[in-house]
């Protein structure tokens, strides 16, 4: 993977995806390895996003290399009117790698044909977020000790959600089974059904979270945003519906674990938190090991 | 008058033939043949054995490039071109849409980076009856529906 950049999960083969896992294994017996001394990696953050970004840059850190950049576009030049290309080969001579965030869809596979360094797309609009979808393969393979012939449900909004699209698109080289809970309003677009039928494999559909949780080796919750609906009176009908409780654990299969993107509203009760099952915290912590992973092995490291 | 329309009338240009009816207008929007000077014919409804009706469009002294070729193809693709040099026809050739298409069409989506930075588009051709152009970029698809042209 030396020299490629990550723009789009289906820009790594399965073989590559997998060969990234196996590095993040590595990185998450051995977090702290000195592989990145004297490199420095640019953190381009258009819109604000917190969470990715200390996730990245932690992983830079515990590399041992630097990072230079921007957390939001609001205080640089790009605020003066500069474009993404000249903003990006300005940015790819000071370093090594970049990775991005922009909230304009295709800018990050735009910034890689013109940046000389290779980049990591770190979230581009509704379109992509490539590394959070090696960070949840790899949190399935930690919790199944396996990809193969899992039955995977997805929960909330499965229509705007991109990480779960990207999430059984990647799932769909493995043989899942796929169980789908949402309002109707919000169910899974058919552009992303396409992938699943392809590969002939199952899927199912449910408007009642507590059908599936007997069934399911892993739980992906989401976020069901208010904007979302037109009509208000339909989100408050539906928010509660698919909220999680430690109760409701009880009925679920003894290797199952919840999962979630974060950040969580009231989708999972904190109760669950304390539970075997639940796995969400750990799947942050994972981000950095996937992401040192992906860095290392891009910039011919690993 | 059918009969009179057709390419034996041209001494030099094009004929571009087979359009069908309703795309005829559209054709000579993306051709820009409304700025053209020299003498165009064209014709709706016409009667086709192939196709039941069809249209056509006669450029006077006008060649076209392998790009405008494929434009029209986005919206009449089962046009014929036919090149006319001294009444005689030199070419004929069958239009398809390019698997690949750069510069052409515009994204439909607004928060597409083509959209918001100059930026060439580029779409890949989805197999599927229908158009179905996937952009390089932002991966949304652009359809029959939402088809723009540069
Ligand atoms: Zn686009």
């Amino acid at each position: 993977m030396k020299g490629k950049s990550l723009i789009s999960i289906n820009d790594y083969t399965k073989e590559e995806q997998l060969r990234i896992l196996e590095i993040a294994k590595d990185f998450e017996s051995n977090p702290s390895q000195n592989l990145l001394n004297n490199k420095v990696v640019a953190t381009l953050f258009f819109e604000p996003s917190t969470r990715t970004r200390l996730s990245f840059e932690s992983a830079v850190c515990r590399l041992g290399g630097k990072v230079i950049g921007f957390s939001d576009s609001s205080s640089t030049s790009v605020k003066k009117g500069e474009s993404l290309k000249d903003t990006i080969i300005t940015v790819s001579n000071y370093s090594d790698l970049i990775v991005m965030r922009n909230p304009v869809e295709g800018s990050a596979r735009f910034a890689s044909e013109v940046s000389k360094v290779p980049v990591i797309n770190a979230g581009d609009g509704a379109n992509q977020h490539p590394t959070q979808t090696l960070l949840d393969l790899y949190t399935i393979l930690q919790t199944q000790h396996t990809l193969d012939d899992l039955h995977v449900a997805f929960v909330g909004d499965l229509k705007y959600g991109r990480t779960v699209h990207s999430l059984v698109i990647a799932l769909c080289n493995f043989n899942c089974t796929f169980h789908l809970v949402s309002p109707t309003e919000l169910k899974l677009p058919s552009a992303v059904k396409i992938h699943i039928k392809e590969k002939k494999l199952a899927y199912y559909q449910y408007t009642d979270l507590n059908d599936v949780l007997p069934l399911v080796d892993i739980l992906y919750m989401t976020r069901i945003q208010r904007e979302r609906f037109s009509d208000p009176l339909e989100y408050e009908r539906v928010k509660n519906l698919y909220n999680l409780n430690k109760s409701m654990l009880e009925h679920t299969k003894e290797n199952m674990k919840v999962l979630h993107p974060m950040p969580r509203v009231n989708e999972i009760d904190i109760d669950v938190d304390d539970s075997p099952k639940a796995h969400y915290f750990q799947q942050a912590l994972n981000g950095v090991y996937v992401r040192q992973a992906l860095i290392t092995s891009i910039l011919g490291l690993k | 008058m059918v009969k009179e329309l057709k390419v034996s009338a041209l001494e030099n240009g094009t004929v571009i033939d087979h359009i069908p009816s309703k795309s005829v207008f559209k054709v000579i929007k993306i051709l820009n043949l409304e700025n053209y000077e020299n003498q165009i014919l064209f014709g709706i409804n016409l009667e086709s054995k192939k196709f039941g009706t069809k249209g056509i469009i006669k450029v006077h002294n006008k060649y076209f490039k392998k790009e405008e070729i494929n434009k029209i193809a986005l919206v009449a693709p089962s046009a014929t071109l036919i090149t006319i040099k001294d009444f005689q026809i030199i070419e004929k050739t069958s239009l398809q849409i390019p698997n690949y298409i750069e510069g052409i069409v515009k994204c439909f989506n607004p928060n597409c980076i083509t959209n918001i930075e100059k930026v060439v588009t580029k779409f890949n051709l989805v197999p599927d009856q229908e158009i179905k152009l996937r952009c390089h970029y932002c991966e949304k698809i652009t359809g029959k529906n939402n088809l723009a042209f540069i």
